[in-house]
């Protein structure tokens, strides 16, 4: 373990920067790469590119409530309470129910092709609303997470130069084991409906 | 079955190296009570749930790749 400067209160609960924060930046790519191919899905029709929007948002949902549920860990000792109504944490709840909306309305639909069309739409509308959800309605109000009380990313700034050193490239570690988790599961989709994929 | 039996002793296995080094270490000053004032316990417990959560995404995995295996040997048979 590397030393880190010392936080009054956080102690060395401040190392989660590395493990809670990474989970919600693998989301969000999860969730801007489902929506890229559902708009891509719109365009081309074709059912690879929906497989791969649903198995984003999958993968994005579990890193979600693993960042929702370490959250609370967190906030429970540091705050307090596992939930105080900051407005990080009810924009990130409010956005993970977005996408369970999004799980239901796809199996609601017996239609593959109805089905695929139209979690499509809805998955470009749910991403639209994650970006005011997650960076611009938190960055108006204040809130108990650090950085937040003007522009969106500038905890990333201001963070001392011994936290940058390691919390970008867990960042880029979490991401990429998102993405092969995704991988994984879209492999095993991919044999599950070889029907889909020509 | 086997699979999953493989997997747990792999947990298993993973938490052995945890506890066989806590055993030597006994009297050495170290994660008395998981650094008692320092929350480190707190990056533990953060650490434990995403593991876990992790470990369940690939089980699930694991299941559905069962599945195809078992009917691709139904396919062989048939």
């Amino acid at each position: 373990m590397l030393p880190i400067p010392a936080i009054p209160k956080l102690n060395e609960s401040a190392r989660n920067l590395f493990y809670h924060v990474p989970m919600w930046y693998v989301m969000i790519v999860c969730f801007l790469i489902s929506a890229i191919y559902a708009l891509k899905f719109l365009r081309k029709n074709r059912y690879k590119d929906d497989i791969i929007s649903l198995e984003f948002v999958n993968v994005g949902i579990v890193f979600g409530c693993l960042g929702m549920v370490t959250g609370m860990e967190w906030a429970n000792i540091a705050w307090g309470a596992p939930w105080s109504n900051d407005p990080k944490q009810v924009g990130a709840a409010l956005c993970l129910l977005t996408y369970f909306a999004y799980i239901v309305l796809r199996n609601s639909v017996k239609d593959p092709n109805k089905q695929a069309r139209l979690s499509a739409v809805y998955n470009v509308f749910a991403f639209a609303l994650l970006v005011p959800l997650l960076f611009i309605i938190p960055a108006h109000f204040k809130s108990l997470h650090p950085g937040t009380d003007s522009k969106p990313f500038e905890a990333l700034y201001t963070q001392a130069a011994a936290f940058r050193k390691l919390s970008l490239p867990a960042m880029v570690g979490w991401i990429l084991l998102g993405v092969w988790i995704f991988d994984l599961r879209y492999r095993t989709k991919k044999l599950q409906n070889p029907e889909l994929f020509v | 079955m086997n699979m999953i039996r493989k997997i747990i002793l792999a947990i298993a296995f993973l938490f052995y190296g945890i506890i066989s080094n806590a055993q030597t270490a006994d009297n050495v000053e170290m994660a008395d009570i998981l650094h008692q004032n320092g929350k480190i316990y707190l990056v533990v417990l953060v650490l434990v749930t995403i593991f876990a959560g992790i470990i369940f995404l690939l089980l699930r995995i694991e299941y559905k790749l069962n599945k195809l295996e078992k009917n691709e040997r139904k396919k062989i048979e048939n």
